[in-house]
């Protein structure tokens, strides 16, 4: 019982100084600037939802939400679509190259986003996709495909044949007993991997930024762009940032029963 | 799991294939063609050969650069991984307290990582932000624009702050896998805390620290944003990794032959390195 | 080594029990003497895992006490206790050696190192592992692996009793037969107070002494194999030991005996004495098939009965026979025959004629 408590007085602090960096951001988006200038204070004096409000009324603010959410939704779209019949492939076949494909995939986490920077600033921009929001899904695939399927490939290793066996014998069709029996029993996997692929592609901004300028530039960017040039306006600036952090909590809220399990079963 | 022959497996991972060649293969090709030729605007370029490679590897900027990064990313997973199991063996087991530790744990994963930056940035400051202002007033002298210590202090605590939770939640979930058995085991068989450790939750975290390791090493290895906007890689250069002096390159510059050959060699030292952990780590099992 | 008191235990898993069915254990009492080996019978859900649970302290029980040796150990961890438990399932720690496994619980108690060695091996030898001491533990098979948990319970020479939960589940038939043997002799060589949890009768008369029968989350009868199958203590006991299990058919009562169907079962003196004296209506006679005899001729006190079935297995017969819309059990030798629907007549040896009220065993008053 004594170790128990000294975990939670533990695990307490822990969070504790975890929410302090976030807590003053949220302090000081309810700030006016004048307040946040004028001197330390730990809690809003004049709570003010001005900042919020210059976020919600002017629309080069709010559409920069709309666009993150919208290639990030696009990205965790394509990432499962491509990644569960090639994660189904990987853990149930052996084909003709399917080692080095699975370790080719890998590798592609492996690389820096910065160094393909130039290449996919010129690649979209030939093919007339930039600043769409589609490249930005797209570009966000070459780290989160590979990720997916390996998550994918563990959780699947983890259904024993048998089961595809005995949907075959009742008559099933492939996709079919894809769809209606295979998936629901991955879908803690599947659950997990949605997780992984939001993240990623919410929280990246060097190639996001790269590859718009104006229609489909992440919120993310917005705020760099903001900060440099109407010199600094903090209060924005803080309550821009606790924006972005809402949306992440809603997709951990959503997950939180499989990526309690869900992580240790998929490898991931 | 035994797996059956089968090549027509191969329409099934076709699009997976063909996505990620279209938005790996072609950008690579063009880095690599970029690599052996120096560039002076569209259309007139000259074969240079692996000249821009000799350049590279001896440029004393990209060296220190690399030094570095190396420091940041040992230094990173040093601390990460200890603190990270230590967090996962102190979380609850079960019930709404550990739905709530784990939401709040995995916030800062899900921040943007220029928020993050931002964050930091805030709280940092001796003006403004909490934590300058708490440590200044405790007498301590710190600047993190102006010092190179304190400048790499608060970003390693940044992404301390940023990181850890990932690898708790890995090891908070391969803690929960373990039996309960295994702790009565225990319990029955007189061992001490540090014994249930050592010979029961540490063999059964090891596949998911492989992943923690792995995932922290290549992550931490290419940070660009966060660190770009908490100090802008100063002050000087004493907190510019490589990632940062690879852009400064290939846009600020627009020096495209030596910046594709600098993208390539960096990839391969990620490579390189990840492959040598995960062989060593797994070799070092199989030994035994 | 200690002798296990149990004081009105009770134990429900239900923070806030309700009623008697949300109690796992109901008001116990027992002792298990020092240095006996003995056996703990019971159908699946019965409380046994739990009683056992609570004896090493792996659980708190919520009323009554654990006494050792006449002392209070409510609040004793299993570690203060010094006490073995082998469990269901193995649980070996498989990033070491065999030797390393089974050297685990002594080295935690300090023991000396030459002392470790020579228990590993005399315990390895024991249990036919010595060849495996070196192997990674993770390597073995699972047999293997229930023997590696076995040892650890087992190498300790000071504890207080050493406990086994199921130990031979994953064990196959005739490796269970051997291992059972082994902890039969390895009892007799150390002298350690053993409880064995199974739900076979069998696994259970070979190891111990004596058999506690559990049900419903209490102890019906606590007695040596022959004690559990001549005179059972509850209908349960009856039911559950022997194979079939015993005849028990409801009665209602009549003066000299009892009644079923127009059946009419003379009584001892003795017993129609006691049952003058009882209140409850619920009243039941058994008698295990072993008992019954049949005869062809009818005699004083004998029950015409139909033959409905006839089972041969092997060695012996079990007849299936009705008597007054009852089916019994009776249990013949090799060379009964029988047709189906023939009419023979059953015999009950009053010495083998048990009585009970309300589920429990009349006895004779001593």
């Amino acid at each position: 019982m004594k170790q128990t408590r000294s975990k939670n007085i533990g695990i307490t602090i822990y969070i504790v100084l975890l929410l302090t960096p976030i807590y003053w951001l949220l302090n000081m988006s309810f700030k006016t600037n004048q307040e946040i200038l004028s001197g330390l204070t730990l809690w809003p004096e004049n709570f003010t939802f001005a900042n919020y409000a210059t976020i919600f009324t002017d629309p080069s603010w709010y559409n920069g939400y709309l666009n993150s959410m919208l290639y990030v939704s696009i990205n965790v779209v394509i990432t499962l679509l491509v990644a569960l019949p090639a994660a189904y492939a990987f853990s149930r076949y052996k084909f003709v190259g399917d080692k080095h494909l699975f370790f080719w995939l890998l590798s592609n986490r492996m690389a820096p986003p910065a160094v393909f920077l130039l290449p996919f600033f010129q690649l979209y921009s030939s093919i007339g996709l930039f600043d769409t929001h589609i490249a930005v899904a797209l570009a966000h695939c070459l780290f989160n495909v590979p990720l997916a399927v390996w998550i994918l490939e563990g959780f699947m290793s983890g259904v024993p044949r048998e089961y595809d066996e005995m949907a075959y014998i009742d008559g099933y069709s492939f996709p079919k007993f894809f769809v209606k029996i295979f998936l629901p029993m991955i879908r803690s996997g599947i659950g997990v991997t949605a997780f992984f692929a939001f993240m990623f592609s919410w929280v990246e901004l060097l190639l996001a930024r790269t590859l718009t300028s104006v229609d489909a530039q992440p919120i993310a960017a917005i705020m760099t762009r903001t900060v440099g040039a109407s010199g600094i306006d903090w209060g924005v600036l803080a309550a821009a940032g606790v924006l972005t952090i809402i949306p992440g909590i809603l997709v951990i809220w959503f997950v939180r029963n499989h990526v309690a399990t869900g992580f240790a079963l998929g490898r991931v | 799991m035994v797996k059956i022959p089968n090549n027509r497996a191969w329409w099934l991972v076709l699009p997976v294939f063909l996505l990620v060649a279209f938005s790996a293969l072609v950008p690579l090709m063009t880095v690599v063609n970029y690599s052996v030729q120096d560039i002076f605007g569209p259309g007139q370029a000259y074969y240079v050969g692996t000249e821009w490679f000799k350049e590279v590897l001896t440029n004393e900027r990209l060296q220190d650069s690399l030094m570095r990064q190396f420091l940041f990313s040992g230094a990173v997973l040093m601390i990460q991984i200890p603190l990270g199991i230590g967090i996962a063996l102190m979380m609850p087991k079960s019930g709404m307290k550990a739905s709530l530790v784990l939401i709040l744990l995995a916030i800062p994963l899900l921040i943007p990582w220029n928020v993050v930056g931002t964050i930091w940035q805030i709280f940092g400051r001796g003006d403004i932000g909490l934590f300058g202002w708490a440590l200044n007033s405790m007498g301590f002298d710190y600047n993190y624009t102006g010092d190179t210590v304190d400048a790499w202090f608060t970003v390693l605590l940044m992404d301390v702050w940023h990181w850890t939770p990932l690898v708790a939640l890995l090891c908070y979930s391969g803690l929960r896998a373990i039996p309960e058995a295994f702790y009565q085991a225990a319990e029955i068989d007189r061992a001490s805390k540090w014994a249930v450790f050592r010979y029961i939750q540490l063999p059964r975290l090891k596949n998911v620290l492989i992943i923690a390791v792995l995932l922290r090493f290549m992550d931490s290895f290419m940070i660009y944003t966060e660190p770009f906007v908490l100090t802008g890689g100063g002050p000087g250069s004493s907190t510019t990794f490589l990632s940062q002096t690879l852009t400064t390159m290939a846009i600020g510059q627009f020096d495209l032959g030596r910046a594709a050959a600098f993208s390539l060699i960096y990839f391969l030292i990620v490579l390189l390195i990840s492959w040598l952990f995960f062989t060593a780590i797994t070799h070092a099992d199989k030994e035994k | 080594m200690a002798e296990i008191q149990l004081k009105s235990l009770a134990h429900s898993y239900s923070a806030t029990p309700t009623g008697a069915e949300d109690y796992a254990i109901r008001q116990l009492d027992h002792v298990w003497e020092k240095g006996g080996a003995y056996a703990l019978l019971g159908p699946s859900g019965c409380g046994k895992s739990t009683m056992l649970n609570i004896i090493s302290g792996l659980l708190a029980p919520s009323e009554g006490d654990v006494l050792f040796d006449g002392r209070r150990v409510n609040e004793l961890s299993p570690r203060e206790r010094n006490i073995a438990q082998v469990f269901q399932f193995p649980v070996i720690y498989d990033s070491m050696t065999v030797f390393d496994n089974l050297a685990f619980p002594l080295k935690n108690n300090k023991v000396p190192t030459s002392q470790i060695k020579a228990r590993v091996h005399e315990i390895a030898e024991v249990l036919e592992i010595g060849d495996k001491l070196y192997k990674k533990a993770k390597n073995l098979t699972a047999d293997e692996k229930q023997k590696v948990s076995m040892g650890r319970g087992l190498v300790r020479e000071d504890v207080s009793a050493i406990l086994f939960d199921e130990p031979l589940t994953v064990i196959d038939p005739q490796l269970k037969w051997k291992l059972r043997r082994k902890l039969k002799q390895i009892h007799e060589k150390f002298d350690i107070t053993m409880v064995y949890v199974t739900h076979d009768q069998l696994e259970a008369s070979t190891f111990a002494d004596k058999i506690a029968v559990m049900y419903g989350g209490q102890i019906v009868q606590f007695g040596t194999p022959t004690e559990l199958f001549e005179r059972p203590n509850h209908t349960f006991v009856g039911f559950f030991i022997g194979s079939p299990g015993m005849n028990l058919i409801p009665v209602e009562r009549r003066p000299e005996g009892v009644m079923f169907n127009g059946v009419f079962v003379p009584l001892e003196a003795w017993q129609n004495n006691l049952l003058q004296r009882v209140k409850s209506d619920n009243l039941k006679i058994g008698i295990r098939p072993e008992f019954i005899e049949i005869s062809e001729s009818p005699s004083d006190d004998s029950l015409e009965a139909s033959v409905l079935d006839v089972e041969d297995l092997g060695t012996y017969k079990i007849v299936t026979v009705e008597v007054g819309g009852q089916k019994l059990k009776v249990r013949q030798s090799e060379d009964f025959h029988s047709d189906v629907g023939a009419s023979v007549h059953l015999l009950f040896p009053k010495q083998w004629l048990m009585l009970y009220v309300d589920e429990f065993l009349i006895k004779e008053q001593q």
